[in-house]
């Protein structure tokens, strides 16, 4: 059970696909200018890391290690389009508030970046739970950057939720503060870097904080590489 | 070695046929239900800028292409007609060029006699915060358009309130309002003058 706690850690913590092995900043970047857009973002891309992680260990005897991106390259985008077909087709509603988003899943290197560093190595259960758990990681990053941006640029939270959980969720829109000028660069690309910066900051802060705590204990970086030395 | 390259590139194209019949499969299963949902969406968004209880039944294939480069900007342009209370009804997608960052895709819905029934944003790229009032989600601002009407060019009290007319500007933001303004004036004037223009126009391909 050790492996999958430290597979948990790895992906919500230690080796956060947002925060410190820092993959996929464009879409992270681009969509995280809402709470409900950046949650929708990080949910699609969860469901398609476990896909592609789980299928690409499941071939990872199969593929000889010299053909094994090209390989990867092939099942992420065809499992990714067929998600997005089939979303399409039977629901609907999901699909017209994500449906912008899985195509940008594709330029997402931590779905390479996984496929690579975990799913060719690891059982076809570790690798669908990692890719869960990496998923899991980048939503909560997503969904944090987009809460700090929608407060301090809009003045809300959870404006539009309806189109992602349907109509019930407009209950869930709340007007921190009216004005009629936010802070608009909050919104603006800018925005999406410095707000990035300050919570890498703030979990560098933890991450110190901690060490300081327990000085004895062995300390031996693990530096967050997508590549596993030795492998 | 010779051997080792063939077996590799064997792999390879086994994977990318593999890889090519799922999409092809998966294609093959939805296109009936894509196309459906695509149909029942069209037909719903046009419904959001007509009056309730419209009848939507040959609205589809009624569409006809109408370019008029002034009027619509540079490409053409689908309209749909129908009847409201036994009088024509146009429903275009037109095309707003003098946005603050580039087009503004409208959807207009304008009676004969120079009355709007309805207007929605389909796409922009106005500034987030300022210019995308002009969302529904966002404001209901392209609410203010319905029930109003423009009988000529020199109708002063259809343009923003800063160029002496009735629709309000955003704070921070005039040339988005403006330009949304000025198009639905264009398009509602349009179809006043020369309604028969759509008895010459082709019909749209492919959408039935």
């Amino acid at each position: 059970m050790s492996q999958y706690r430290q597979i948990i850690q790895q992906g919500l913590w230690q080796n956060n696909p947002g925060l410190v092995q820092l993959l996929g900043l464009c879409p992270l970047l681009a969509t995280s200018s809402s709470l409900t857009n950046a949650l929708g973002l990080g949910l699609a891309t969860m469901l398609v890391l476990a896909a592609t992680n789980a299928v690409i260990s499941m071939v990872r005897h199969q593929v000889p290690n010299e053909i094994r991106i090209p390989v990867f390259v092939m099942i992420i985008a065809a499992v990714v389009t067929a998600i997005e077909q089939l979303m399409h087709a039977y629901t609907f509603e999901l699909y017209q508030s994500l449906g912008i988003f899985i195509p940008l899943i594709v330029t997402n290197c931590v779905v390479i970046g996984r496929a690579e560093a975990f799913a060719s190595k690891n059982s076809v259960l570790a690798s669908t739970f990692d890719g869960l758990m990496m998923g899991l990681g980048f939503c909560l990053v997503l969904a944090t950057l987009g809460a700090v941006r929608e407060v301090l640029g809009q003045g809300t939270l959870f404006a539009g939720a309806e189109l992602l959980f349907g109509d019930w969720a407009k209950v869930l829109k709340i007007t921190v503060y009216q004005s009629d000028s936010h802070l608009l660069l909050a919104i603006l690309p800018p925005g999406a870097f410095l707000v990035l910066g300050f919570v890498i900051a703030a979990k560098n802060a933890i991450e110190a904080r901690r060490k300081a705590k327990q000085p004895a204990a062995a300390s031996t970086v693990q530096r967050a590489r997508v590549t596993q030395a030795g492998s | 070695m010779l051997r080792f390259i063939s077996k590799n590139a064997a792999i390879l194209g086994v994977a990318a046929v593999a890889c090519v019949a799922v999409v092809a499969g998966v294609n093959q299963l939805t296109a009936g239900e894509i196309a459906k949902q695509a149909l029942e969406q069209k037909i719903s968004s046009l419904q959001q800028v007509l009056p309730a209880g419209t009848d939507t039944s040959s609205l589809l294939s009624s569409c006809r292409l109408v370019k008029n480069s002034e009027v619509f900007g540079a490409n053409q342009v689908p309209v749909y007609s129908t009847q409201v209370d036994g009088k024509p009804v146009y429903v275009v997608e037109t095309v707003a060029p003098d946005g603050y960052s580039g087009n503004i895709y409208l959807l207009v819905a304008v009676g004969a006699d120079g009355t709007v029934f309805g207007v929605r944003t389909l796409a922009h790229k106005e500034t987030p915060g300022l210019g995308d009032k002009i969302e529904l989600a966002k404001n209901d601002w392209i609410l203010s358009f319905t029930g109003k009407s423009v009988h000529n060019d020199q109708d002063t009290h259809f343009a923003v309130r800063k160029d002496g007319g009735e629709f309000d500007q955003f704070a921070g933001a005039t040339i988005t309002p403006r330009a949304v303004v000025k198009a639905v004036k264009k398009a509602a004037l349009y179809f006043q003058q020369q309604p028969q223009i759509l008895l010459e126009a082709s019909m749209c391909g492919g959408a039935q």
